[in-house]
């Protein structure tokens, strides 16, 4: 990391924006989770390829592939919402204030 | 195939003019204050919230060649070589929502337009940034090229590009490349922007009713497999084995999750990925995306199982000169099975499929070689517009290069270099997402990594023999992979050589103390969101961009 000293020295109580905003790291650990469900299961190729069960006419193959686009969207989406609520957003308006024009 | 179907000619050619004039008016869309910036021009104003950027994102990543390929291949080859691209692109999401949150965010704080820009900014290295740009953009070239042979098996099987003369045959291709190189120049990324929705809306019509309408018309879903199975089952005179694979078994396990990972993994890697992501107004709007981009896949998959569908109805693509074409097999089984002025929307729908990737990569190639050739190695003191007048120009010298590419080689030559390009780009994984994290990994190690993954990829494709087609090299991405013995994706088993590579020399390099590059970025940028502050780097003011909140 930059060994840039991040502290303003007028400000003391300024946030060190040189540190990894906090973060409650369970509801972190399970987004990971629910992330890697799809990769694990879409890898494990000898789980799924199989003609039987059909579904309709569609072999096992391909519809359980297909059932994991609706799975991994709805699991992405969860870790989304969990991840807001993991990390809320620390702002950085006491930092560098040469960029009023953005402010 | 001498006869030109008039009904979709005049469809396909209304249909274009229309986004061709849209695509004009989109420099006017949501209008800049001004438009000579990079962040502007090349970047939309950064300014794109959720639904632009799903469907810019759509219409970017999933490209006319992938609509041409991925079914040919499944007729061709079956679902190993064609359908891992539903794998491939459901674990895409999961794995962008995890960095790509961080790629935006500290690219917003310090006005990063590339990967090779955050290579730089990250580690002080400008020969890893180097490697990281010209991999960028040699990927992209062959990619750009394929989107024109997309094109191509368009008009080929509507009867244009049969003449005899060069001129008249490409002529067509030529005037529809001309339109796109005008409009990208003058609207930049908003030009793609716009042209997307009609794309998307297009592609998802054309789909949803092949897939109800064709199964009907050809015995239904039971009669399809039984066809793809029996073919798949069938030897082939050459080599005696089977045509393809139905369903995958034991020996091809490792080939389709490596192909579906290694795929995955790299697609962001390409500038233009990244262009399309970094485009987006909020840190979230792309995670928001990585859950509802998946809609994408559904409609691949369902594209994918078109190329069976073809083997039911029998479908003969035959180019115009008179040889066996895969890659025709989708726009010839649109043209028998649908009426003329339908199989001319579902056409137009392919056709300016590839306008929508074609403009945003050769905004993402140009916007590589302004920031991290030119300006970083030939006028270190350009302005910002200065900057924007040579990427506006470097995208019509890239299109122009693909132009040249596709009508005078051999189509065989885009395909091996995009080939090629997949493996190359891959190795550029570590130095970018492994950068995100930490900065533990030495410059010089990263580097390293590069080269011999780089090396080892490019050896390895060069060895595939494919017998059947008649090649010697570059016949396939697969090759065995060593100590799991097995068929694999060249680019996974390059990239975990890269890894160890990288991970050994950087304990050497550490034990050594080699010293490290200057890092501008402090650890709060990889969280930062829209209405922080960036930084400034420049000397002159950035230009007057809309506050981003």
């Amino acid at each position: 990391m930059s060994s840039v000293d991040a502290v303003d020295p007028d400000r003391p109580d300024a946030v060190d924006h040189d540190t990894v905003p906090p973060a409650r790291t369970g509801l972190l650990v399970l987004a990971g989770v629910l992330l890697a469900l799809p990769v694990i299961a879409l890898m494990w190729v000898s789980s799924y390829s199989r003609d039987e069960p059909r579904l309709g006419a569609f072999p096992f193959f391909i519809w359980y592939q297909f059932l994991w686009v609706f799975l991994t969207s709805a699991l992405t989406y969860t870790a989304y919402r969990i991840v807001l609520v993991a990390r809320p957003h620390r702002p950085m308006d006491d930092l560098d204030a040469p960029t009023e024009e953005q402010a | 195939m001498s006869n030109v179907n008039g009904v979709a000619l005049v469809v396909l050619v209304v249909l274009f003019a229309l986004v061709t004039g849209m695509g004009f008016w989109a420099s006017r869309w949501r209008r800049p204050t001004s438009m000579e910036s990079l962040d502007e021009w090349g970047l939309g104003g950064r300014s794109f919230g959720t639904w632009i950027t799903w469907f810019l994102l759509g219409g970017d990543l999933y490209t006319a060649y992938t609509f041409i390929a991925v079914p040919a291949a499944m007729w061709a080859a079956g679902s190993v070589s064609g359908f891992f691209a539903v794998p491939y692109t459901i674990v895409l999401y999961p794995i962008i929502f995890v960095f790509m949150g961080r790629m935006w965010s500290v690219s917003h704080r310090h006005g990063y337009v590339t990967t090779a820009d955050f290579v730089q900014g990250r580690f002080g290295s400008r020969g890893l940034s180097l490697a990281v740009a010209v991999t960028g953009f040699l990927a992209t070239m062959p990619y750009i090229a394929l989107q024109l042979v997309g094109i191509q098996a368009v008009l080929e099987v509507v009867g244009l590009g049969g003449g005899d003369s060069v001129l008249a045959k490409d002529l067509p291709l030529f005037i529809a490349f001309a339109l796109l190189a005008a409009y990208t120049y003058s609207g930049g990324l908003r030009a793609p922007a716009v042209i997307a929705f009609v794309k998307d809306t297009l592609i998802y019509l054309v789909i949803i009713v092949a897939i109800i309408y064709l199964p009907t018309k050809f015995g239904g879903w039971t009669h399809i497999f039984d066809a793809a199975q029996t073919k798949m089952a069938v030897l082939n005179p050459t080599d005696r084995k089977p045509t393809g694979v139905f369903i995958p078994g034991v020996p091809q396990y490792w080939a389709y999750a490596t192909l579906g990972l290694g795929s995955a993994l790299a697609l962001f890697m390409y500038p233009h990925s990244i262009t399309a992501s970094l485009s987006a107004s909020t840190r979230n709007t792309v995670r928001r995306n990585a859950a509802i981009l998946p809609a994408y896949s559904f409609v691949l998959g369902l594209l994918a199982l078109l190329g069976w569908v073809a083997i039911a109805a029998g479908t003969k693509p035959i180019g115009a000169d008179g040889k066996p074409n895969a890659q025709l097999v989708i726009p010839q089984l649109f043209e028998d099975a649908f009426p003329s002025w339908f199989a001319g929307v579902a056409f137009a729908a392919i056709a300016i499929g590839a306008l929508v990737p074609a403009a945003i990569m050769s905004i993402a190639a140009a916007n590589t070689f302004t920031r991290n050739i030119y300006k970083e190695w030939l006028k270190p003191d350009a302005t910002v517009e200065q900057e924007a007048k040579v990427s506006k120009l470097a995208s019509l010298v890239v299109k122009l290069f693909a132009l040249v590419f596709v009508l005078l080689l051999d189509k065989q030559n885009a395909i091996n270099f995009q080939l090629l390009g997949g493996i190359w780009i891959l190795q550029t994984f570590p130095a970018i997402v492994l950068g995100l994290y930490t900065r533990w990994m030495h410059r010089w190690a990263l580097l390293a990594g590069w080269a011999v993954g780089m090396a080892y990829g490019t050896w390895q494709a060069w060895n595939v023999a494919n017998p059947r087609a008649g090649i010697n090299h570059f016949g396939g991405s697969l090759a065995n992979m060593p100590v799991i013995g097995q068929l694999g994706y060249i680019a996974m088993t390059a990239f975990v050589i890269n890894l160890v590579v990288a991970v050994v020399l950087t304990f050497v390099l550490r034990a050594a103390n080699a010293p490290d590059g200057h890092d501008e970025t402090i650890r709060g940028d990889y969280f930062a969101d829209s209405g922080d502050p960036r930084v400034e780097k420049v000397q002159q003011p950035l230009h007057q961009e809309a506050p981003s909140v």
